[in-house]
């Protein structure tokens, strides 16, 4: 038996003190028609050293491409110090701190957190961490619906340049209470949101605006007009932003004149691995005024009996084991662990490493930018500045282009024909600090013949 | 155990910083390169963050770690979380660095290894819990849950069966159970339970109707017993037109002795980090797959993984168009569903059904041994299911000394506490569930200690009454906590 450390001599010792005769006998009170003949579709049990050649074969199979693609998801270098200390079992191996005096490791990370990404965001208060940056906007968009009482219309504008999957999972998750959710077009030159296109919302309830930055196709969004535009006519403002570019970009909690209403996003370039699309940790940070509308744990400081400083989980009463069908929403779990190695991440870091960070990812990704654009029928789609990101017009089928450059084993980027074909052609591309110079160099190297013989077939 | 030397508190990140501290070793080279970016777009000042040396940084989050109770340091009986062993084998083969540096949009060409699990898992998912589709892609049990009841409606809505939007639920519901529903847009309706912690099923009878859409029900209930009755209520919802809906908390307790399809459930979901041993790392990431019968198949949350001959892929919105949709950026805790994988594998078909019954045998003999010693099981007549409760009623009423303040002196004997005070009918009640991976001499440590605590009730129940003593922290003034709110550190403070 794998994990259980029973000998005969204790199963019996417990039937006897139970006083049944078999364990079969604990289970007579579920009704005999109903019990498991068996699982023949389970497989027969390996040990330890077989599930490993298993898992390496499949895992070299997967290999370890060079990859260019962001969207959401950014390879960035991870200390080794992160998960050296995120994979300690007091960590791994713990639960939410609900006995605080036995958790005050948890406890006292989670603020320091708080205490981070209330700094990076440029806002007051922060939560323990969300599902992930996605689940995380939607439910930013509950909070502002709860947060803005002046609102009556539970109508949320949505720009097109916000995360196309984003998107999606707020309609799946907010969209079931009848919320509505207008979509802002951007301009095909700039692949911003179009400005002009807030007059026709002028004089209607708009409960809350969401402003991606850097959007969906790494470009910048003019955030302090959109921001004083909605703030002005009483709408909250939602601000979605990648935390690795708050070290150069103006943090949400100055944009306009006094800063946004929530700030949320994906905390996965801090420290957490591609690893296929999760675990990674979604993050939010509020004002001090909506702090009670907040979705997730949240810790606080304060004095145990003897005036000895310490923290516990609180503001407890919004959450769903207190308020159950009221409460500001039915998240349980937060995504601790990663929250963890997101801490320890920043730390290590600091302004300066974060900053350093910032800078050579959006450094290499101008110098991939500048480079692809030397081949003929490659140029940059939008005029707009990026950061660390930007989409790239072809002149031939990028399904195909990638397809070609995936057999040279080399992941050219995010096809944005799906989400948006209005666009034509369209590419999205991304390089961080991991992508050398000589990585550049194959890309282009790759795409040039790609190109060629397709020319001159 | 009352006057210990304690070591001084471990500061606040912050309090180790210095300007100008730098870990350089992790940055990369300084760059160029950015003068492109606008300057009102820009940040005026660089971030608060620490400054501090690596070594500086190892040393305060080790400490940090030291100030935790874990499984891997103690028995931690947290009833209704599954608070169980987590083979270091399922950490170590998610973290194979082909796996950690795949992104999620990359080709399916280049995902076939990553993707044969995740299709395996669900295959091993259907099989132990009898359902006709997995999808993984749900996030924690309380988005399982959420996706649950979306598919229930969504189910409704295509047949034009517009009316039903009542979700019944047991009063006796994880608070999970009743959130979710309002965030789906339901009206919430909640039933009793009989004495014996059955579903009252004439109350039932009472509530369902032309307006339910279903139930959602934990089987063994969060009173850590098996739902006897649970062909008659899967029936008389059936038969009103509702569907049922399982909540997976108690998984373990049944796993390999019966299914929740063959007891008729629509849909389920599986908290992965409970049944299936991923971490609870201090509170997430979770994992809550979701099961579903053939009627609800066309509702699944994508992606979920399709196999064709040999090969593997994305099955998305395109082939499932009456999806509920998309719940989180990408395909939900990948590196999770790995450890899952490989949990089960190393169980096998055998050891998923001693699961089950090492799980059911150590809560049985918890509970009797409690029993004979003096303490009161609130369902003494009924079995344990994986878990169980007391109730300490009688000791608050006779020496003063509540649940929580066993829970609390617990933690000085070094054991983590049961859960305090659910399900909240139960009056000052401890939900007790040790699982299947501990030992004998564990189970009895922790009888020891509680039987000592019901002594020192007697002959001190100050101690009892002001415990913990041998911890950083004594107990934490909550009230201060939510009323002066310090959610952030301050160079002040």
């Amino acid at each position: 038996m794998p994990f259980n450390p029973h000998t005969e001599s204790d199963v019996r010792a417990m039937l006897d003190a139970i006083g049944v005769r078999s364990i079969d006998q604990l289970f007579e009170e579920i009704p005999a028609s109903l019990r498991v003949k068996s699982l023949a579709g389970v497989p027969e049990a390996l040990n330890e050293m077989d599930v490993g050649r298993i898992m390496h074969e499949r895992a070299e199979r997967d290999g370890r491409p060079l990859n260019f693609i962001g969207a959401g998801a950014y390879e960035h270098h991870i200390p080794a110090a992160v998960w050296a200390i995120t994979t300690r079992g007091e960590f791994y191996s713990a639960y939410t701190p609900y006995q605080a005096e036995a958790s005050q490791g948890t406890l006292q990370m989670i603020y320091e957190w708080q205490t981070m990404m209330a700094a990076l965001t440029g806002m007051e208060v922060s939560n323990a961490s969300l599902y992930d940056g996605a689940s995380g906007l939607a439910e930013a968009c509950l909070m502002a619906v709860r947060a803005n009482r002046k609102s009556k219309s539970s109508r949320i504008l949505l720009p097109k340049t916000v995360d196309p999957t984003c998107r999606k999972v707020v309609r799946s998750i907010a969209g079931m209470q009848g919320f509505t959710f207008d979509e802002l077009p951007y301009d095909a030159e700039s692949g911003v949101t179009r400005m002009d296109s807030l007059a026709r919302y002028e004089g209607q309830d708009i409960t809350a605006i969401v402003v991606q930055q850097p959007n969906f196709f790494g470009s910048l969004e003019e955030v302090d007009e959109l921001t004083q535009w909605a703030r002005s006519r009483g709408a909250l403002v939602i601000a979605m932003v990648n935390p690795t570019s708050l070290a150069l970009l103006k943090p949400p909690g100055q944009w306009g004149q006094r800063g946004v209403d929530i700030v949320c996003g994906e905390a996965q370039p801090l420290g957490v691995p591609l690893s296929s699309g999760g675990p990674y940790v979604g993050f939010m940070t509020t004002r001090m005024e909506h702090v009670r509308q907040m979705p997730g744990r949240i810790v606080g400081r304060t004095v145990d009996m003897d005036g000895k400083p310490g923290f516990t989980l609180t503001l407890q009463a919004r959450e769903q084991h207190i308020r159950r069908g009221k409460a500001t929403s039915n998240i349980c779990t937060n995504q601790g662990l990663l929250m963890t190695a997101a801490t320890i991440y920043l730390t290590l870091l600091g302004p300066e490493g974060l900053g350093r960070v910032a800078r050579a990812s959006h450094a290499r990704t101008r110098q991939l930018v500048d480079v692809l654009c030397r081949i003929p029928g490659v140029r940059r789609r939008f005029t707009q500045p990026f950061f660390h990101e930007a989409a790239l017009a072809l002149d031939r089928s990028v399904a195909g282009v990638l397809k070609e450059l995936t057999a040279r084993n080399i992941i050219g980027g995010l096809d944005l024909s799906g989400d948006y074909p209005e666009l034509g052609e369209t590419l999205l591309v991304c390089a961080t600090e991991t992508k050398t110079p000589a990585d550049i160099e194959t890309y282009a190297r790759a795409l040039r013949e790609v190109v060629t013989a397709a020319r001159a077939a | 155990m009352n006057k210990q030397v304690s070591a001084p508190r471990e500061k606040v990140i912050f309090e180790h910083s210095r300007p100008g501290r730098t870990a350089t070793a992790q940055f990369p080279a300084a760059a160029d390169g950015v003068d492109d970016l606008p300057k009102h777009l820009l940040r005026g000042e660089a971030p608060r963050l620490p400054e501090v040396s690596e070594l500086q940084a190892v040393r305060h989050f080790t400490r940090l770690s030291q100030l935790n109770f874990s499984i891997d340091t103690h028995f931690y009986p947290l009833g209704s979380c599954t608070m169980k062993y987590n083979p270091k084998a399922c950490n170590s083969f998610a973290m194979l660095p082909e796996f950690l540096s795949r992104h999620p949009l990359a080709p399916e060409s280049h995902g076939q290894g990553f993707l044969a699990c995740m299709f395996e898992l669900q295959e091993m998912l259907k099989e132990v819990t009898g359902m006709q589709g997995v999808s993984l892609t749900p996030m924690a049990g309380a988005q399982g849950e959420l996706a649950g009841v979306a598919m229930i409606m969504a189910y409704h809505k295509a047949r034009n069966d517009l009316a039903r939007n009542e979700i019944i639920v047991p009063e006796a519901a994880h608070g999970t159970n009743p959130a979710t529903a309002t965030m789906c847009g339901c009206r919430l309706r909640e039933i009793p339970c009989g004495p014996d912690g059955d579903v009252d099923v004439d109350a039932l009878r009472a509530a369902v109707g032309p307006n339910t859409a279903g139930i959602m029900l934990t089987n063994p209930s969060t009173l850590g017993v098996f739902e006897r009755k649970i062909v008659e209520v899967a029936r008389v919802v059936h038969e009103a037109g509702g569907l049922l809906y399982y909540d997976g908390a108690n998984l373990n307790a049944i796993l390999g002795k019966v299914r929740p399809g063959d007891m008729g459930f629509d849909v389920i979901h599986m908290n992965l980090h409970k049944t299936f041993s991923t971490p609870h790392g201090g509170g997430g990431p979770g994992s809550g797959a979701v099961g579903v019968g053939k009627r609800l198949l066309p509702f699944m949350p994508v992606p979920v993984v399709g196999r064709d001959g040999e090969s593997y892929r994305w099955v998305t919105e395109k082939e499932l168009p009456q999806s509920i949709g998309r719940l989180s950026g990408f395909m939900g805790n990948a590196g999770v569903l790995l450890r899952a994988y490989v949990y089960m594998r190393m169980l096998g078909r055998e050891g998923m059904q001693r699961v089950a019954e090492y799980a059911a045998l150590n809560a049985n003999y918890m509970m009797a041994r409690l029993k004979k010693a003096g303490f009161d099981p609130a369902y003494p007549d009924r079995r344990a299911s994986h878990e169980f409760i007391l109730t300490l009623k009688r000791q608050a009423k006779e020496q003063g000394v509540t649940a929580m303040d066993f829970a609390k002196r617990l933690l000085d004997y070094g054991f983590h506490a049961p859960t305090t005070y659910f399900p909240l009918l139960v009056p000052e009640c401890l939900l007790i569930e040790p699982t299947e991976t501990e030992s004998l001499e564990e189970l009895d440590g922790f009888i020891d200690a509680m039987i000592a605590i019901l002594e020192e009730a007697r002959s001190e129940p100050e101690t009892v009454r002001t415990a913990p003593h041998t911890l950083p922290v004594r107990r934490l003034d909550d009230v201060r906590a939510a009323k002066q709110l310090d959610l952030t550190w301050k160079e002040s403070a």
